[in-house]
């Protein structure tokens, strides 16, 4: 297993890039910890299939370096990387048994059948497969292909990466959280250097112990999921995690203050210097219907079960909070109030407060 | 304009797709068919859309028999979860080929083509082909097609399936504003119970080929009438074990026990299950009269803004949902607590008692 160092990356498709428009990734340094559980997050088209393939060796970066163990792999072809990766779709032999499929990669490196065999049965026993493992892949059900494919990305020790595309993409939903927590559970059982590729904040947020969330080619925030949902470090974070996202307004600052219309809103801490577009952002969670506040006009209220997403308008702007217990009608004017610990302000996107010291 | 269903089935083969179903659908809410894959959604929108045909029972638009008529004659429309679109045609083209096919004039059909593209914010791209569009604006061109169309009844069967969440976030808070006010009947299939939630309307909770449950989303949630509505309503699953009542006490096989109130009082000594949703399974105290659980984690998922954990109780898996991100150790012992006043009693038959 491997530390992975990402060093000054950048990418372009074009082969003369004029601007920072045309480089599908931006800039990016990156430092994977051996046998680490990483994800990398975001919507298509936000460049983690071109840091993927980079990483893979299928595609050498316009500029920078990518190290495995401190040895520069920029320019090594994929099959020297000594990777191992699954894909959307199961990789596997219908024809062969399911043990044939997952003694494959083993036996392509001449590793001696009994440590096969061992390996093998170890491989099984984790992905619970061990009653098919006579069985023709060809019959097998979608999900249980998929876990074969994963078994054949973890049966060898001796690779540097596993990383894992979308490997959910076409399961069931039904079945998914069972496959999702199997990843998790076997990482921590084989502590391989683990990637895991997706646009789903659940998958990301279950499998990682460190989360990298991309947007347009740049890293907009590296963090735990813990700190991904309090402390984003980005509105892009905030309205990408969290199911509604955090609420992101436009306000003004005037003297160290926002404030929305006339209305002041109280902020985790002191303001960071600097000019640009202010935005205001908490999520629905921090923000509550109280006696005073905020003046606002209720949208919209949703009740989901377990509680009511509540939308009103500040102004010209839409709020959601999720609220428990008794919610106003719509079209009622209510005030709101936001948590002052958990509302933050951005500017240009990045945040620009920094926490209050505690007393 | 009501869609009636009679005592409709569907039978291919030796296979039952549809068991006989009865189902009166109104226009001016969403009609959300929830249940797991496979359990007939698709079975049941093909049979009311006219694209299968129905085994036993008869179909009624308006109080009209519909049961031999064609998909045309019906006049519907429907959204599949994969985007189909006709590849060699505009966006424009894409959303008026049905209002061309109903023979409508060139103007009438500029005018609808326009208001449904403004609605699903397509105008920038009705010059375009959909392979020059991204999934999610292709799907919309698909939405669009149905709007523009104006149908007795719209099918949408999983229509956001296959996008990335937070587009299928924003189509599905818009979804029920674009077809308010049109006088169609709303079909929507899912599998997702949160999508039914978010939907609002009405629901019919499908499983195994029938209807267990139907009625206002919101309130069918609340009161599901037997175990398996219970069950096909709750995502992550809702929590079931079975409990022996006793006097005013209710004791699962392990020994955890309750004092019960309210109608589960008043139920005969005996055997039941007992059933809890998950967000009721807390990792944290709320009050005093919760129920201690004890359990062992196994599994652990965040979803964003919500965590869940799975925990092993006396050989019985159970799971816990809670706001905001809970540091679980997969693997330790942790106390989960339960509220007893949010506990489902069912018979032995599944029916509801308390």
């Amino acid at each position: 297993m491997a530390k992975i160092t990402l060093q000054g990356l950048r990418h372009s498709y074009s082969k003369v890039p004029s601007g920072p428009a045309d480089y599908a990734l931006k800039q990016i340094d990156l430092d994977w910890r051996d046998g680490g559980a990483y994800a990398l997050l975001g919507p298509s088209g936000c460049g983690k299939s071109t840091l993927l393939n980079i990483i893979s060796g299928l595609l050498v970066p316009s500029e920078g370096k990518i190290l495995f163990n401190d040895r520069d792999v920029t320019t090594v072809p994929p099959d020297q990387r000594n990777i191992a990766q699954v894909f959307q779709f199961p990789v596997i032999y219908d024809t062969m048994t399911v043990y044939d499929n997952l003694a494959f990669p083993l036996r392509n490196r001449g590793v001696p059948e009994d440590k096969v065999a061992s390996r093998v049965k170890e491989i099984a026993d984790m992905l619970e497969v061990t009653a098919v493992l006579t069985k023709r892949a060809r019959g097998l059900s979608p999900d249980v292909k998929q876990k074969i494919s994963m078994g054949r990305g973890l049966v060898r020790d001796d690779v540097n990466v596993v990383m894992f595309d979308e490997p959910l993409t076409m399961i069931d939903p039904h079945l998914k959280w069972k496959l999702r927590s199997k990843l998790k559970e076997l990482h921590q059982r084989v502590r391989a250097t683990m990637i895991y590729v997706t646009h789903d904040q659940t998958e990301a947020l279950t499998f990682a112990d460190q989360v990298v969330v991309m947007q347009d080619g740049e890293v907009v925030q590296i963090g735990t999921p813990v700190d991904l949902f309090e402390r984003p470090q980005h509105t892009f974070v905030g309205h990408f995690i969290g199911s509604p996202g955090m609420n992101v307004l436009s306000c003004e600052l005037r003297e160290g203050a926002a404030y929305l219309g006339d209305h002041q809103v109280a902020l985790e801490g002191p303001v960071t210097s600097g000019y640009g577009r202010f935005e205001i952002g908490v999520r629905p969670e921090f923000v509550k219907i109280a006696k005073q506040g905020l003046p606002a006009v209720i949208r919209k209220v949703s009740d989901i079960g377990r509680h009511n997403v509540v939308e009103a308008m500040v102004g010209n702007q839409r709020v959601a909070a999720v609220i428990d217990g008794p919610v106003p009608g719509q079209g009622d004017a209510v005030h709101l109030a936001f948590a002052p610990a958990y509302t933050r302000l951005y500017r240009d996107g990045w945040i620009a407060t920094s926490p209050a010291k505690a007393a | 304009m009501a869609l009636e269903l009679r005592q409709i089935s569907s039978r291919i083969g030796a296979i039952t797709h549809v068991k006989p179903t009865d189902l009166v659908l109104q226009p001016g809410a969403f009609n959300v068919l929830l249940g797991a894959t496979g359990a007939g959604k698709t079975s049941l929108i093909k049979v009311m859309a006219g694209l299968a045909k129905a085994t036993t029972g008869q179909i009624f638009m308006n109080g009209v028999d519909v049961t031999k008529d064609s998909p045309q004659k019906r006049n519907i429309s429907l959204v599949h979860q994969f985007f189909v679109n006709y590849p060699h045609m505009t966006v424009y083209d894409n959303i008026a080929s049905p209002l061309r096919v109903a023979g409508m004039a060139k103007s009438e059909i500029q005018g609808r083509v326009e208001a449904a593209a403004d609605v699903l914010r397509l105008r920038p791209m009705l010059k375009r082909r959909p392979h020059e569009l991204s999934g999610g604006q292709q799907q919309r061109t698909a939405l669009a097609r149905a709007i523009a169309k104006e149908s007795t009844a719209v099918f949408l069967d999983e229509p956001l399936a296959n996008l990335d969440y937070k587009l299928r976030e924003e189509l599905r808070d818009q979804l029920p504003d674009l077809f308010a006010g049109r006088g169609a009947v709303v079909v929507y299939a899912t599998s997702e119970p949160e999508e039914a939630l978010m939907l609002g309307g009405y629901t019919a909770l499908i499983d195994d080929g029938a209807v267990t449950q139907f009625g206002p989303t919101a309130e069918i949630y609340r009161h599901p009438q037997n175990l398996t509505a219970a069950r096909v309503f709750s995502q992550p699953p809702i929590n079931a074990a079975q409990v022996t009542k006793q006097g005013s006490r209710a004791r699962l096989a392990n020994g955890v026990n309750w004092e019960l109130s309210g109608k589960a009082a008043d139920m005969a000594d005996g055997v039941y299950t007992v059933a809890i949703r998950p967000h009721h399974v807390s990792p944290v105290r709320e009050s005093g009269d919760q129920v201690e659980l004890q359990g062992r984690v196994s599994v652990t998922e965040l979803s964003g803004s919500e965590s869940s954990a799975h925990f092993a109780m006396s050989d019985q898996s159970w799971v816990s949902l809670a706001p905001g991100v809970h540091p679980y150790k997969v693997g330790e012992g942790h106390t989960f607590y339960m509220d007893p006043a949010k506990c489902f009693y069912f018979a032995p038959d599944g029916a509801i008692v308390a």
